[in-house]
C-alpha cells in the first residue's frame, strides 16, 4: 500500500500525541474502536470554560498509519474551535485532506466518532457538574427550611 | 548494507546467481522443446530436463520418475487433491486437512466439498501443531486422503509429518504434504516420512518463479491421479503442457545447491534467527512468538508486538521488507487466519510480523533490524492508548469497546 505524503507526514511527526487529565472537569475523552478490529483511538479535548473554545486536543492511537494520521489531523483541526464548530468536522473532510484510499475510509469514520465521543463526554461532565452544583445550592435551603 | 533489506523469504527468495547461470543457455541457444524427439534441439532439452528431474528427486529421496513438473505449488496442491479425489471417487469421499493450510489446499478442499466430498478441517493446538489423536480419530473407512503441510508459510512450524505418514499408511489412506516451505531447508525424505504426494516450488528455494513439482509415489502404494490439464500427455499423462525447460533446469540446480548446503546453511540461519529473537526480547517487553519455537523452520520468526498495530509497524520499518498478519495488510481485511487458529487473539494477530531469513541474510542486517524494530515499537507504544491503559493496570479484555 502506498500512502499519501500527508499521511506519511502525520505518521512521522504526529501532532498532539499524549494525554490530558481525565479528572479535569474541562476535559472530554473519547475512546473508540476495538483492539480486535485493529484500531483504537483515544481523543481528548480541553475546553476553556470562559469562551467555550477548545484550547487543547490530544490523541493516542493504536492502528495503521492512516488511523494515526486521521486522529493527528483531527486534533489539529479541533484546536480553536467551539464545540459546535468541532462537530462540523466530517469524515469526508479527513478523507479529502489525507487522500485516503477507499479501504482506509473507516479510519476517518473512527476519527469523527472519536471527536463526537470526546465532546459528548465533556458535555456529560458539565451536566453532572451543574446538577451537583444545583444539589449543593439546594441543600442549605432545605436545611434552612427544616430548621425554621 | 544494501537497502531495503529483504527479510521476507517465506514469500519468495531471490534466484541464486548459480541457478541463473545454469538457466541462461536454455533461452536463446538451447531452446528446444523437450518433447521433440527427432532432432538435437529436442534431445538437448530433454537431457536438461532429465538432469533437473534427477536433482529435484534427489533432494526429497524420490525416484526421478515420481516427479511431475508443474507451474508451481498451487497447481501441485490442486493436482494432488483434486486428482486423488476424482481418481478414487468410488473408494471414498472424505478428505482430512488442517485449518492452517495454505489457501491452495483449503480452497481446493472447499471446492470439492461443493462437489459432494466431505472434508474435515482439523484445528491446531496453541503451538500451531496438529493433534495426532484427533487426526487419527478423524479417519474413517471413506477417507481417501490426508493433506497436512510440512512447514507453515506464516509461522514456520513444522508438523509431525513422520507420525502423520505412519498413521496414514497404517490406515490405508494416502498422505499429501505441501512441502513448499520445508523442502531444501530441512531434511525431507518421502520414504522415511511415508509421504505419497508432495508439492514443491522452485522460487522458495532460490530457483525461478513459475515452476514447481508434485511428487507422486510410484510403488507401495502406486498413486494414480486424474489429470487437471488435458493435452499432449506430458509428465506421464498427469500434466500436459510443454515443459518449462529453463525453469526446470533452474529448479534442479536450486535443489542441488540446497541439498549440498542444507546442513551448514540451516545451522547458520538458526544462529541468525536466535540472534534476532534474543535481540528483540532483550529490548522489548510483551512480545510473543507465534507457534512452536522448537518445531520450526530455522529461518522463520513470527512475533506479535503487543499494543502495536502491524501495518503501522511496517510503515515505520519501511527499509526492511517483512510481512504482517494484520488485517490492514491483507486484501481480505481480516487478520491472519493462521494466527487466529492458534487462539492468538485478534488484537495480537493485528500486531504480528513475520521475519523470513534467507541465504543472503547477514548478521549485520539482523542487527540493524533489531535496532530499527525496537525503536519503532517503542515510538508506537508511546502513541498507543492500549499500552497506556495496560500500564495503568486496565485489563483490556474487560473493557467494553465501542465498535
Amino acid at each position: 500500500m502506498s500512502y499519501s505524503e500527508k499521511v506519511i507526514d502525520h505518521y512521522n511527526s504526529p501532532r498532539n500525541v499524549g494525554s490530558l487529565s481525565k479528572d479535569d472537569e474541562n476535559v472530554g475523552t473519547g475512546l473508540v474502536g476495538a483492539p480486535e478490529c485493529g484500531d483504537v483511538m483515544k481523543l481528548q479535548v480541553k475546553v476553556n470554560p470562559e469562551t467555550g473554545v477548545i484550547d487543547d486536543a490530544r490523541f493516542k492511537t493504536f492502528g495503521c498509519g492512516s488511523a494515526i494520521a486521521s486522529s493527528s489531523l483531527a486534533t489539529e483541526w479541533l484546536k480553536g474551535r467551539t464545540l459546535d464548530e468541532a462537530l462540523e468536522i466530517k469524515n469526508v473532510d479527513i478523507v479529502n485532506e489525507l487522500s485516503l484510499p477507499p479501504v482506509k475510509i473507516h479510519c476517518s469514520v473512527l476519527a469523527e466518532d472519536a471527536i463526537k465521543a470526546a465532546i459528548a463526554d465533556y458535555k456529560r461532565k458539565q451536566a453532572q457538574e451543574r446538577s451537583q452544583a444545583e444539589e449543593a445550592d439546594l441543600t442549605p435551603a432545605v436545611a434552612e427550611r427544616s430548621g425554621a | 548494507m544494501k537497502f531495503p533489506i529483504y527479510m521476507d523469504n517465506q514469500a519468495t527468495t531471490p534466484v541464486d546467481p548459480r541457478v541463473l547461470e545454469a538457466m541462461l543457455p536454455f533461452f536463446c541457444e538451447r531452446f528446444g522443446n523437450a518433447a521433440s524427439r527427432n532432432h538435437p534441439f529436442g534431445w538437448e532439452a530433454e537431457k536438461a530436463v532429465d538432469l533437473g528431474r534427477q536433482q529435484v528427486a534427489e533432494l526429497i529421496g524420490a525416484s526421478p520418475k515420481e516427479i511431475v513438473f508443474t507451474s508451481g505449488a498451487t497447481e501441485s496442491d490442486n493436482l494432488a487433491i483434486k486428482g486423488v479425489a476424482e481418481m478414487y471417487r468410488e473408494k471414498g469421499n472424505h478428505i482430512i486437512t488442517v485449518v492452517t493450510e495454505h489457501k491452495a489446499v483449503l480452497d481446493t478442499c472447499k471446492r470439492l466439498e461443493k462437489q459432494g466430498f466431505q472434508v474435515t478441517f482439523l484445528p491446531v493446538r496453541r503451538d500451531g501443531l496438529v493433534d495426532l489423536d484427533q487426526l487419527s480419530a478423524a479417519i474413517t473407512d471413506r477417507t481417501l486422503l490426508v493433506s497436512v503441510m510440512m512447514a507453515n508459510n506464516e509461522i514456520g512450524v513444522v508438523q509431525p509429518v513422520a507420525e502423520i505418514g505412519r498413521i496414514a499408511r497404517s490406515r490405508g489412506v494416502l498422505f499429501h504434504t505441501d512441502a513448499v516451505q520445508a523442502a531444501g531447508k530441512v531434511p525431507f525424505d518421502v520414504d522415511r516420512l511415508n509421504v505419497d504426494l508432495a508439492s514443491l516450488s522452485a522460487h522458495k528455494m532460490y530457483g525461478p518463479k513459475g515452476v514447481g513439482a508434485l511428487y507422486v509415489r510410484r510403488k507401495n502404494p502406486r498413486v494414480l491421479l486424474t489429470p487437471g490439464i488435458d493435452g499432449g500427455g506430458h509428465e506421464r499423462g498427469m500434466r500436459s503442457g510443454t515443459l518449462n525447460v529453463p525453469g526446470i533446469v533452474g529448479f534442479g540446480k536450486a535443489a542441488a545447491i540446497c541439498r549440498e548446503e542444507m546442513a551448514a546453511e540451516g545451522a547458520r540461519l538458526l544462529g541468525l534467527r536466535s540472534r534476532l529473537w534474543d535481540g528483540l526480547r532483550q529490548r522489548l517487553d510483551e512480545i510473543h512468538v507465534n507457534g512452536s519455537l522448537e518445531s520450526r523452520l530455522p529461518n522463520n520468526l513470527n512475533v506479535s508486538f503487543a499494543y502495536v498495530e502491524g501495518e503501522s509497524l511496517l510503515m515505520g520499518i519501511n527499509d526492511v521488507a517483512v510481512s504482517s498478519g494484520s488485517a490492514c495488510t491483507s486484501a481480505s481485511l481480516e487478520p491472519s487466519y493462521v494466527l487466529k487458529a492458534l487462539g492468538t487473539g485478534d488484537d495480537l494477530a493485528h500486531s504480528s510480523i513475520r521475519f523470513g531469513l534467507g541465504r543472503f541474510t547477514t548478521g549485520e542486517e539482523v542487527d540493524y533490524v533489531i535496532e530499527k524494530v525496537t525503536s519503532v515499537v517503542q515510538r508506537l507504544r508511546e502513541m498507543s492508548p492500549l499500552y497506556e491503559m495496560a500500564k495503568d493496570g486496565v485489563d483490556l479484555r474487560k473493557v467494553e469497546w465501542q465498535r
